[in-house]
């Protein structure tokens, strides 16, 4: 089912990890729907200078959310938001079809992470990652909602 | 490197035993069972000695049992078969929400075939509230069918109680029993249709069948030169149905012992690790080999891969380990939470399951738990 690359990041991740006074954390995803990232990045001189992750999931997830940290680390931040899932699959040899949805949870926390940093350091905040925040809160509640009807408790 | 099992309740190894006699009928007594030369007639007399072999020794004594391909078929065959052949009496068929997929879905099926379906809760350990089921009891209901041993979290149902139930209200009553047959009782004077396989008791996959009571009403599901009394046509699979028969001779109390020892064994040690939990109920009303157990803070896939690579065979019900990212129904039926869903584990042991070989995967399951763990994000 997985490729050998991901079997050898999900066995060995790198980067695990979290980091004090982070310049930026991101978390996306939900115990709910079974998966949880968040990623912690560092900033200098608008550059990812140290990147860890913390992952709650399957294989794909910790192997998706370990490489993406490979890949964006001293990277510029500019450059970081232009990580696409293509890329992260590719870097993995592939992901099975049902299992390319963590690719994009794990951009989405690289994203969320820098939202959090521009934020917090009152930069400018690019539209589109405004929105991208937008719709990851909106997609929280929706979850939420969805569940509490189905009767789950949710522990927060 | 050292590869142990313990995902019994997916599927068993072929016993030398079963294998040793099912050998002569794939090329020495191959015949057709219909065939009226003594090639057939030699392999349908096998095929009647199995069948009245597994008669005798499951004490259905007022049943008939007729072979099919399998449990999936055994269910289709009970559900659809009584749906149909009762249509007129009426459309209304109970069962639960932790039956097995064939189930659910043959019921949903005919739920879009003209026929209501009510699916009754279980509490928090599996059990079916035998109020709730004579509630739901309608005029025109035709059928319940209620899981014996269900499969995720080993619940044994009290086939007596519904059996009585059913009977007093002229319902006919079916039973799953392809993981509790030859490891439980079954009470088989109160139940109308059991479904049983041979693949979960060290017998080959591909056959089963479903114990009918005589008088029955039921329709066939195969249509065609009306093999197993015009109930299940199809050419025999003579070699699966005398291994079958074999795999039931061969099962022993001591082997029931094994599996309920060793799986003891693990959830004692496996309930050690700090924040888990075990699912399903806890003393005898539990298959005897099935143990499912949670472990907070971490993911099922996850967790068998990594066992997976250090030689050891679980599974698990958690939604990025399924085909449609749901998670198991069963877990959800039982009010657990999330983070336990999606994390519990299916341990299922064998007839030949070692002690060393358990101790070694409780050791295993607390490296793997706190490496996973580590990944994780803290609660």
């Amino acid at each position: 089912m997985y490729s050998k690359k991901v079997m050898q990041y999900f066995l060995h991740p790198k980067n695990v990890g979290e980091i004090k006074n982070a310049s930026g954390v991101g978390e996306v995803g939900n115990i709910i729907c079974g998966d949880v990232m968040r990623l912690y990045i560092k900033v200098k001189d608008d550059v990812i200078k140290d990147i860890k992750f913390k992952t709650l999931g399957c294989a794909a997830a910790i192997a998706t959310s370990s490489i993406i940290t490979e890949i964006a680390k001293n990277k510029k931040i500019e450059d970081a938001l232009k990580i696409s899932k293509e890329e992260i699959i590719k870097s993995l040899g592939g992901l099975p079809p049902i299992k390319v949805h963590c690719s994009l949870l794990a951009i989405d926390a690289l994203k969320e992470a820098i939202y959090d940093y521009l934020k917090k350091s009152k930069r400018k905040i690019p539209e589109d990652l405004k929105k991208n925040h937008e719709r990851i809160e909106k997609e929280k509640k929706i979850i939420k909602k969805r569940y509490e009807k189905i009767n789950l408790k949710i522990k927060n | 490197m050292r590869r142990i099992y313990l995902d019994y309740a997916a599927t068993t190894p072929i016993s030398k035993e079963v294998l040793e006699a099912m050998k002569p009928f794939f090329y020495k007594k191959f015949g057709n069972a219909s065939s009226i030369h003594k090639f057939g007639r030699e392999a349908k007399e096998a095929l009647e000695n199995s069948r009245e072999f597994i008669k005798k020794k499951s004490s259905a004594k007022e049943h008939e049992l007729i072979f099919t391909s399998g449990g999936t078929e055994s269910n289709n065959f009970a559900i659809k078969g009584i749906a149909f052949a009762n249509r007129k009496k009426g459309k209304h068929i109970i069962t639960t929400k932790i039956e097995h997929d064939c189930v659910l879905n043959a019921c949903k099926w005919l739920e879009n075939n003209g026929f209501e379906v009510s699916y009754l809760s279980v509490d928090k350990e599996g059990f079916v509230n035998l109020e709730e089921l004579e509630k739901t009891i309608r005029k025109d209901t035709i059928l319940v069918s209620i899981i014996h041993g269900n499969n995720e979290i080993g619940t044994i149902q009290n086939l007596k109680e519904i059996g009585k139930i059913c009977m007093k209200k002229g319902i006919y009553f079916h039973t799953d029993a392809c993981q509790s047959f030859m490891k439980e009782k079954i009470d088989f004077d109160y139940v109308d249709l059991v479904s049983v396989n041979a693949h979960k008791i060290y017998g080959p996959k591909g056959v089963g069948g479903l114990f009918i009571r005589k008088g029955v009403k039921i329709d066939p599901l195969l249509h065609g030169g009306g093999h197993e009394f015009s109930l299940r046509s199809g050419t025999e699979n003579v070699a699966g149905i005398v291994g079958f028969a074999k795999a039931v001779e061969i099962m022993k109390e001591k082997d029931i012992e094994n599996m309920r020892k060793t799986r003891d064994l693990l959830i004692r040690g496996a309930l050690k690790i700090e924040n888990t939990r075990l699912n399903g109920p806890k003393g005898e009303k539990r298959l005897c080999n099935n143990a499912n157990i949670s472990f907070i803070g971490i993911e099922g896939e996850a967790i068998v891969l990594r066992l997976d690579e250090k030689g050891i065979a679980v599974s698990t019900g958690s939604a990025c380990s399924s085909r449609s990212l749901e998670p198991s129904h069963v877990l959800l039926a039982l009010g657990l939470r999330p983070e336990e869903i999606h994390s519990a584990i299916r341990f299922s042991t064998g007839k030949e399951t070692k002690k060393e070989e358990i101790e070694y995967v409780v050791k295993t399951l607390e490296e793997v738990v706190g490496e996973l763990r580590n990944i994780s994000l803290l609660k």
